[in-house]
C-alpha cells in the first residue's frame, strides 16, 4: 500500500511561531519521504536543539531529538552501526555552524550517506535571538542590543571545504523545489547538505520573507524582483563527471565563487556535486569486506546467552 | 636477602628507545619459563628523550603488583642510573653501560631540578662526585654487585666478528642488549630468550633475526665475564593455559567476546591503547559462516565519540567508547541524554591523574567522585571499577550486560596502572561470559511505547530499522512514546521510572558481582580497582607474619551497595581505605551510604601506583598504633 503524506506526519502539536518558516521545511521533508516511498521504520530524523530541533517529533519515523550541536555525531554513528537506514539530520544555523561547527567539518571529511539540512535563520530561534554565525557583521536583528560583530560564516563555502559531495540551498517557502532537493540529497550516495534560507518572522526582521521576494526591489514597471534565484535556471552544471584534478577543481571552484553571491542575487539549487569521491562506507569495507551485508546492528553476537565470537586465536598468540 | 623466587628487574632509558619492548623480551622469557610476571611502565607524557623505566616482578607465586626492591637493574643510559640506583638492593645488581662513568649530573638534561638538587644533596652528603662513578660508588658500598660493560665495545666486536659493519651503530639496539645481559647474569637459558624477540618482532622479521644476533652475542658475552651472580634463575614447572597480557587487552577482548561491534573513540593516553587493539583485530571469528567485525572510528573529539556511540546502541548494536578524565569531562552532557533515554553504553574510563591534563601518563583513581556526579541533573547510571586485568575482561561483558539489561549508560572504570601493567594470568575463557540483552525486541507488533510505564521501570526496547518499533527520543522530559512533555505529573513518574531501575539493578546483581570479600577482621581494608593488587600482596606479606587483616573490593560503585558492603563489615572494628587519589573519594562515599567513614586512609597521589612494600608499611604502622589517620605514600620515581 502506498505510503501517503499524512503517513508521514506526527499528531504532535506544534508549538512554532506562526509564520515560520520551519514549517515550509518539515512539509518537504514529509512530501520527500513519501514521493521516495520509504518505509517509515526505514527512515530516521535526527534533529539538534534549536527551534529547528523539534522538527523530529513531528514527522512519524524514527526521531531522534538530540543535543546543541551535537546532531551529526548522533547520525553518524547510527548510520555506521546500522547503514541500511535513510538519515536524514536536521538543525539550526547556531547547532551546526557554530556549537557543532567541528563536526560539521569532520563529518564532511568521513562523506557518510546521509542528509544534513541547516534551517538557516540567521539568529538563535529559541534563545530569542541572539546573533547566529550565518548573521552578516553589523547587522542589527531585531533583539540584538548592538549590531552583529563577527563576520558571517559562510555555509555553502564551508561544506564544500569539508568535503561533502553534495551540497545546495533551498528556500523554506518555495516547499516543492525544496522537496526536489531533499529527494536528490537523500538518493545522492555520500553526504549531503542542504542549507535552507528560513525567515523567521518572530527575531530576523532583516531576512523576512518580503526580503527574499524583493518586495524592496520593485522597479519602474512595478515588477517585483526575488532575490532568490535557481541555478538550473542558469545553465549551471555542478557535477563533477571525471576523476581528473581540472574538473574537480573547476566544479569547486565555480562553487565557491557562486556560494559569495548574496543580497540581490541568492543562488538555491545544487552548488557541487562529487560521486567520484568515495563514501565512509566503502572505506570501511576496504578493511572489512562484508560491512554493508553485516554491519554492527545486524550481527548475531550470541546463542543461547553464550557469546559467539571466537577470540581462541588471538588468545594463543599471547600463550606463554 | 634475596630471594630466588620473587625478583625485580628494572629496566629504562629515554623514551623512544625500546624500553618497552625490552621488559617485553624479558617478561616473554621469564613466563616462558614458568614464572609469574608483574610489569609495569611509567614514562613522561612525551614521545622521545624523556626517562622512561619498566619494571618487571617474576614470581614463582601469583603477584599483583610490584615493591619497592629492585634486584636487578639494566641501565644504558646515565638518568636511569642516576634515578634507580638506590632501588636496588644489597646483593642486588646494576648493569651498565661503562661509557657512561665519568657523565656529571649536571650534563643530563633531562633531569628536572627537583631531582637534581636532591641528587647532588645526597652525594655530597657521602662525599661523592657529581657522576655515575659518585652514585655507583655509594650503591657498592652497600653491597651492591657492579656489572660494567661498554654497550659501544660490545657492539663493535661482535660486529667485526660477524663481519657484519651494520652492527656496529645500532645504538637501537642497547634495549635488546640491556635484556640479554641481564639474562645472562642471571644465568637463564638464552633459548627463551631468542624465542620471544621473535614473538615481539613477528611483523619484522629482519629486525628480529638481527636482534637475536645480537642478543644471542651479549647474552654469551655477559655469561661469560659475569658467571657469579648468586641469584640465578631456573626454569620451573610451567603453569599450562597462561597468557602475558597487555593491561589494555582485558577490556579490548571482553568487547570481541561479549559482542561490542561498535567502538567510536578519541585519542587519549592510557585509553586510545585499547581502540587501536580492537581496530588491528577488527574482522573477528564467530561461530557463524560469516566473519563479524568491530567498526572503530577516530572520531573528531569525545563529544562525537559520544554521540556516535549513543546513535550506534540505538540500532541496537552493543556499542562503546574509551577514554581517559579529559574526555569523559566532555562526554557528560550526553552522558546525560544517554540517561533520560535509557540507551545502553559502556564507556571504559582508564583514568589517569587529573585534574585538566594533570600528570597525562601517570596513574590516579581521581575520577570516582567524576563518574558518580557525572553530568547535569539526576538520572540513572551504573559505575563499576575493575581491580586487575583478569576481571577486566569478565567485567566487560557484565557492564554491556548491566546497560542492557537497565537500559542505563555503564561506566567501567580502568586506569593508567593496569593499562600500562604487563602481566600474567589465566587464559580468558569466554564460556564464563554470559550474554543478556535484556528487554532488546527483535519484532514489535501492535502500539509500541518506547519509554511504556511499565511496573519494573524497564520497557521493552525497539531499534532503529525494527519495524513498528518507531519510538522518538529528545534530552527534553517526555511522555512514554518520546515526545516532549513538561506536564508536572508525568514528569514524577518518568523521573521515579528512571530512577527505580537503580534498585532493581541493587536486587537483581548478584552480590559476588557487587564486592568481593577477601575475609574481614578487626582491621579491615575497604577499596576499589587497581588498589587490589597491592593491597593483596601486602596482605599476604603480613599474613606470612601471623597477621591477618580483612579486605573489601568494591566492584560496583554507584548504585552504592549500602546494604551488602554494610553487611560484609559487620565484623570489622577498624577501616583503612586505600586508594589512589588525595581526598579518599571511596571513603566520601562510604560516609554518604553507611554513616561511617573509613578510620584510617592510605591515600598516594604522586600518579606512580603504590608498591605493595609502602602498603605493608603503612599497614604495620596502624597495626602499631602509630599512624596518623591518613597516610599519603611517596614510592617511585
Ligand atoms: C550546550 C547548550 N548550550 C546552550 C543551549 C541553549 N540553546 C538552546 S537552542 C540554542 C540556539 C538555537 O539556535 P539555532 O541552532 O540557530 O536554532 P533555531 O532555534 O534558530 O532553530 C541555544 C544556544 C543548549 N541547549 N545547550
Ligand atoms: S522563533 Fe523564529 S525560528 Fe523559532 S519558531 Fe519562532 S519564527 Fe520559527
Ligand atoms: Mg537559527
Amino acid at each position: 500500500m502506498a505510503l501517503k503524506i499524512g503517513d508521514y506526519k506526527t499528531e504532535v502539536h506544534n508549538d512554532w511561531c506562526p509564520g515560520c518558516g520551519d514549517f515550509g521545511i518539515v512539509n518537504a521533508i514529509q512530501m520527500a519521504l513519501s514521493e521516495m516511498q520509504i518505509p517509515r521504520h526505514k527512515a530516521a530524523i535526527f534533529s539538534g536543539i534549536g527551534c529547528s530541533g523539534k522538527t523530529s517529533h513531528f514527522i512519524n519515523v524514527y526521531g531522534v531529538h538530540t543535543l546543541h550541536g551535537r546532531v551529526l555525531t548522533f547520525a553518524q554513528g547510527a548510520k555506521l552501526a546500522n547503514p541500511e537506514m535513510t538519515i536524514i539530520a536536521a538543525g539550526g544555523d547556531g547547532d551546526g555552524l557554530g556549537i557543532g561547527a567541528g563536526h560539521f567539518v569532520a563529518a564532511g571529511r568521513r562523506n557518510l550517506d546521509l542528509t544534513y539540512i541547516i534551517f538557516n535563520n540567521g539568529v538563535y530561534g529559541l534563545t530569542k535571538g541572539q546573533a547566529s554565525p550565518t548573521l552578516r557583521l553589523g547587522e542589527k536583528t531585531k533583539s540584538l542590543p548592538s549590531p552583529n560583530t563577527n563576520y558571517n560564516v559562510n555555509p555553502i563555502g564551508l561544506a564544500i571545504a569539508s568535503g561533502f559531495t553534495f551540497v545546495a540551498r533551498g528556500y523554506a517557502y518555495d516547499v516543492r523545489h525544496l522537496k526536489d532537493l531533499i529527494i536528490a540529497a537523500v538518493r545522492h550516495k555520500g553526504l549531503a547538505f542542504l542549507d535552507v534560507l528560513q525567515p523567521c518572522p518572530t527575531y530576523n526582521d532583516i531576512n523576512t520573507r518580503d526580503w527574499y521576494s524583493g518586495m524592496d526591489r520593485i522597479d519602474e514597471a512595478q515588477k517585483q524582483h526575488s532575490r532568490i534565484y535557481k541555478l538550473e535556471d542558469t545553465g549551471y552544471d555542478p557535477t563533477v563527471h571525471y576523476d581528473s584534478e581540472p574538473e574537480l577543481n573547476e566544479k569547486l571552484t565555480q562553487a565557491l565563487i557562486k556560494s559569495l553571491e548574496w543580497d540581490t542575487k541568492i543562488p538555491t539549487g545544487v552548488f557541487y556535486k562529487n560521486e567520484i569521491i568515495s563514501q565512509y562506507e566503502r572505506r570501511i569495507m576496504d578493511k572489512i569486506p562484508n560491512y554493508m551485508e553485516n554491519p554492527p546492528s545486524a550481527q548475531v553476537i550470541s546463542a543461547n546467552g553464550k557469546p559467539t565470537t571466537d577470540i581462541s586465536k588471538i588468545l594463543d598468540s599471547m600463550s606463554v | 636477602m634475596l630471594n630466588q623466587t620473587d625478583i625485580s628487574w628494572l629496566i629504562g632509558g629515554p623514551q623512544g628507545s625500546g624500553v618497552e619492548s625490552g621488559a617485553n623480551i624479558f617478561s616473554r622469557a621469564c613466563a616462558a619459563m614458568g614464572y609469574e610476571v608483574f610489569g609495569k611502565r611509567e614514562f613522561y607524557s612525551n614521545i622521545k628523550g624523556e626517562h622512561s623505566y619498566f619494571v618487571v616482578r617474576i614470581s614463582s607465586n601469583a603477584i599483583h603488583s610490584n615493591i619497592n626492591d629492585i634486584t636487578m637493574m639494566a641501565a644504558f643510559d646515565a638518568e636511569t642510573v642516576f634515578r634507580h640506583t638506590d632501588g636496588v638492593i644489597k646483593n642486588g645488581a646494576i648493569i651498565y653501560d661503562s661509557d657512561l662513568v665519568a657523565t656529571k649530573v649536571d650534563e643530563v638534561h633531562t633531569l628536572d631540578d627537583f631531582f637534581k638538587e636532591r641528587l647532588v644533596k645526597y652525594l655530597d652528603s657521602k662525599n661523592k662526585p657529581h657522576t655515575i662513578q659518585g652514585i655507583l660508588d655509594i650503591a657498592q658500598e652497600r653491597g651492591v654487585n657492579l656489572f660494567p660493560i661498554s654497550f659501544r665495545n660490545v657492539l663493535s666486536t661482535m660486529a667485526d666478528e660477524a663481519n657484519n659493519p651494520r652492527l656496529k651503530g645500532m645504538v637501537r639496539m642497547f634495549n635488546v642488549l640491556g635484556v640479554a645481559f641481564s639474562l645472562g647474569v642471571f644465568g637463564m637459558p638464552p633459548e627463551t630468550l631468542l624465542s620471544s624477540i621473535d614473538v615481539i618482532f613477528a611483523k619484522k622479521k629482519a629486525i628480529a633475526e638481527l636482534n637475536k644476533q645480537a642478543a644471542n652475542y651479549a647474552y654469551n658475552y655477559a655469561a661469560a665475564k659475569f658467571p657469579n651472580f648468586a641469584n640465578h634463575l631456573k626454569p620451573i614447572e610451567k603453569k599450562s593455559g597462561n597468557l602475558l597480557v597487555q593491561g589494555y587487552q582485558g577490556t579490548a577482548l571482553g568487547k570481541m567476546a561479549c559482542g561490542c561491534r561498535f567502538q567510536p573513540y578519541y585519542p587519549i593516553t592510557p585509553a586510545s591503547d585499547e581502540s587501536v587493539y580492537l581496530e588491528s583485530n577488527e574482522i573477528l571469528e564467530v561461530k557463524e559462516n560469516r566473519p563479524g567485525s568491530t567498526v572503530v572510528v577516530q572520531t573528531e573529539d569525545e563529544i562525537s565519540a559520544m554521540g556516535m556511540t549513543i546513535g550506534g546502541a540505538l540500532t541496537g548494536a552493543r556499542s562503546a567508547t574509551c577514554t581517559s578524565g579529559p574526555g569523559f569531562s566532555l562526554m557528560a552532557e550526553a552522558l546525560g541524554w544517554a540517561g533520560i533515554n535509557e540507551v545502553p553504553i559502556v564507556i571504559t574510563l582508564y583514568q589517569r591523574s587529573g585534574p585538566s591534563t594533570g600528570l597525562p601518563t601517570r596513574h590516579g583513581q581521581d575520577d570516582l567522585m567524576c563518574t558518580v556526579y557525572a553530568g547535569h541533573g539526576e538520572f540513572p547510571k551504573i559505575v563499576y571499577a575493575s581491580g586487575d586485568i583478569e576481571e577486566s575482561f569478565y567485567d566487560t561483558g557484565r557492564c554491556f550486560n548491566y546497560a542492557d539489561v537497565y537500559q542505563v549508560p555503564v561506566i567501567h572504570m580502568m586506569d593508567k596502572f593496569l593499562a600500562s601493567s604487563v602481566v600474567t594470568c589465566k587464559r580468558f575463557d569466554s564460556d564464563k561470559i554470559t550474554i543478556n540483552r535484556g528487554k532488546l525486541l527483535d519484532k514489535i507488533e501492535g502500539e509500541y511505547k518506547r519509554f511504556e510505564l511499565v511496573p519494573d521501570g524497564i520497557s521493552p526496547r525497539s531499534k532503529l530499522g525494527l519495524e513498528n518499533g518507531i519510538f522518538w527520543n529528545t534530552g527534553d522530559e517526555s511522555d512514554e512514546y518520546g515526545h516532549i512533555s513538561e506536564d508536572p505529573e508525568l514528569r514524577i513518574k518518568m523521573m521515579d521510572k528512571r530512577f527505580s531501575k537503580l534498585d532493581y539493578a541493587l536486587d537483581t546483581i548478584p552480590k559476588e558481582e557487587q564486592a568481593v570479600s577477601f575475609g574481614v577482621f578487626d582491621y579491615c581494608v575497604i577499596s576499589w580497582g587497581s588498589a587490589k593488587g597491592p593491597i593483596l600482596d601486602a596482605i599476604d606479606m603480613l599474613k606470612k607474619e601471623n597477621i591477618n587483616i580483612g579486605f573489601i573490593q568494591i566492584k560496583l560503585l554507584h548504585p552504592f551497595p549500602t546494604a551488602y558492603v554494610k553487611s560484609l563489615l559487620k565484623n570489622a572494628k577498624t577501616i583503612i581505605d586505600i586508594e589512589a587519589n588525595q581526598t579518599g573519594q571511596l571513603g566520601i562515599l562510604l560516609k554518604q551510604n553507611l554513616e561511617q567513614g573509613p578510620d584510617y586512609y592510605i591515600l598516594k597521589y604522586t600518579g606512580r601506583a603504590m608498591t605493595s612494600t609502602e602498603l605493608y608499611d603503612s599497614l604495620k604502622n596502624i597495626l602499631a598504633n602509630k599512624a596518623e589517620k591518613r597516610q599519603v605514600l611517596t614510592h617511585g620515581a
